[in-house]
């Protein structure tokens, strides 16, 4: 298939706007094939409503974007086929237990043996002990990977990741980085949307940034770090960062 | 119509059947309001109404009560639909590969579910109450298809408010003069003791023909035209409430 080749996402001159409020002014990128995309942004830039072009949940006023190949406005089933949406904000069914969430989708996307996939998605995100109890009662990080662990359900190539660690404690967001990364290894693309620099910095092949409806920047972090002066040489004691210090009283091997 | 549309609408009304059983406060609150007025009506002010027919005053106004009974348990259907919208789950669910209306239909059939199982138990309080009827079998049929098609119809119009509301209060207030709609009808006194023009209304609004057709039906007396009023109505609010809910989904899901 011709689909192999192209890239895995391709976005030219996408434009939206709520009213009056002109989001986005023309957006054009490209996510190669089993890498790792972040897009950066500041509260509002329009990186929720990037995804949900991308992920058929709303339609584009002007310019085209394709997903595995398929355009998101007149092939939006075959979208559907290849992707998979986290949004921002965790999308599970509270009243279902975690397993019960999981052997949903697994149905929903018709899926053998909902049963089993269930079983190795909780072992895998270290949910087996929570899972037969009621999402309401998880805390935000576990709803977090119930939520991503929904999303991997059927391994579709293409994942759409809305600020997947915003509110999670520093363990959490590591465990979620480890995720992201075994995903990118198996082949998987990934287009991450986050405010925080260090998980673009951690996590993306290459990292573009949205600003004011357009994407002014777009490169490898080596590229971007170039567009500023070059680094001055500067001695400083090496002190320990919050996190490092976090990290090591909580203890975890994460 | 997607070729999943069956299977995947089965399994979404599974998931919300769930919700039901493990929050059978829904159907036991949709019961006790009219269960309440009923034992108000034939208690308190019944020795004081004249229906003008000397069987028991529970016998005449059933009917009227079982209307209200769906009118009420109808919110319900709202506020479901409203929380998966606010929860992300909504958006979850038509990002997958997924027919994209199972998600209504599977909220629809389970409000028919919850609403029959409501008014089965109102009818038998009313039993207890000393309700009696010599409807044969098909009779009752033919009551319970009524009841089927007013909740269907009842049902759609909730829908609107769960998919379009910004608060939880404005997903659930429409049901509020559908519960009103009976008290000018002939459910509780007969249309003849009105004043003109609320006669005028009482007479020529939905709600009088239906209760007329099903009382008709359990007190064994000809059925007339009323049974036929009574479904061009249902199912020409079906038909407008359906139109208009499924405008409102495209809209949303645009
Ligand atoms: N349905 C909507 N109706 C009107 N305006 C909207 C709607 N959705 C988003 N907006 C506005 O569009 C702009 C971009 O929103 P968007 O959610 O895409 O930003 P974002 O980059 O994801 O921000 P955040 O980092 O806060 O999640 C914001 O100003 C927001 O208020
Ligand atoms: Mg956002």
């Amino acid at each position: 298939m011709t689909t192999q080749q192209a890239p895995a996402i391709q976005v030219h001159g996408l434009e939206k706007s709520y009213k009056e409020l002109h989001v986005l002014r023309g957006v054009d990128f490209e996510v190669a094939r089993g890498s790792i995309f972040a897009l950066l942004g500041s509260n509002g830039a329009g990186k929720t409503t990037a995804v949900k072009i991308l992920s058929t949940l709303l339609k584009a006023d002007a310019g085209t974007a394709r997903v595995n190949g398929f355009d998101v406005a007149t092939q939006a089933a075959n979208v559907r086929e290849s992707i998979s949406l986290t949004g921002q904000f965790a999308a599970v069914d509270e009243i279902l237990s975690g397993r019960e969430n999981l052997v949903l989708v697994a149905r929903l996307r018709h899926l053998k043996n909902p049963g089993k996939i269930a079983d190795d998605l909780l072992e895998r995100f270290s949910l087996t002990d929570a899972g037969g109890r009621k999402a309401a009662t998880y805390s935000g990080g576990m709803r977090r990977r119930l939520d991503i662990a929904m999303s991997l359900i059927g391994d579709p190539p293409i994942i759409f990741l809305d600020e997947p660690t915003t509110g999670l404690d520093p363990q959490a967001r590591i465990e979620v980085w480890q995720a992201v990364r075994e995903l990118a290894d198996q082949g998987t693309t990934v287009l991450l949307t986050t405010q925080y620099l260090d998980e673009a910095e951690q996590l993306a092949d290459r990292i573009a940034i949205l600003h004011e409806g357009r994407i002014i920047v777009n490169g490898t972090l080596a590229e971007l770090k170039q567009l500023l002066p070059p680094a001055k040489v500067e001695y400083v004691e090496k002190q320990p960062t919050l996190e490092d210090v976090f990290l090591t009283l909580v203890g975890t091997k994460a | 119509m997607s070729k999943h549309f069956f299977g995947d609408t089965t399994v979404l009304l599974g998931r919300s059947l769930r919700h039901i059983t493990r929050s059978p406060d829904t159907i036991i609150t949709t019961a006790i309001m009219p269960i309440a007025m009923m034992l108000m009506f034939v208690y308190v002010f019944g020795g004081a109404i004249r229906t003008g027919s000397d069987s028991s005053y529970v016998n005449y106004m059933l009917p009227g009560i079982l209307l209200i009974t769906v009118a009420s348990g109808i919110a319900y259907t709202a506020y479901r639909l409203f929380m998966d919208m606010k929860g992300g789950i909504f958006e979850r669910f038509q990002s997958m590969p997924t027919a994209r209306s199972s998600v209504l239909w599977a909220h629809v059939l389970t409000s028919l579910v919850a609403n029959l199982i409501s008014l089965v138990v109102v009818t038998l309080v009313a039993l207890l109450m000393g309700f009696r009827s010599g409807a044969g079998v098909s009779a009752w049929l033919a009551v319970a298809g009524i009841l089927i098609l007013f909740t269907l119809a009842l049902t759609w119009i909730a829908v609107i408010p769960g998919l379009s509301a910004k608060t939880m209060e404005g997903a659930s207030a429409f049901s509020y003069p559908l519960i009103f709609l009976p008290f000018l009808s002939s459910a509780f006194v007969p249309t003849a003791t009105m004043p003109g023009p609320v006669r005028f209304f009482a007479e020529n609004q939905p709600v009088t023909s239906i209760v007329n057709a099903i009382r008709a039906l359990f007190t064994g007396t000809p059925v007339g035209t009323d049974i036929w009023i009574a479904l061009a109505w249902c199912v020409g609010i079906l038909v407008v409430a359906y139109a208009f809910a499924m405008r409102t989904y495209r809209r949303k899901i645009s």
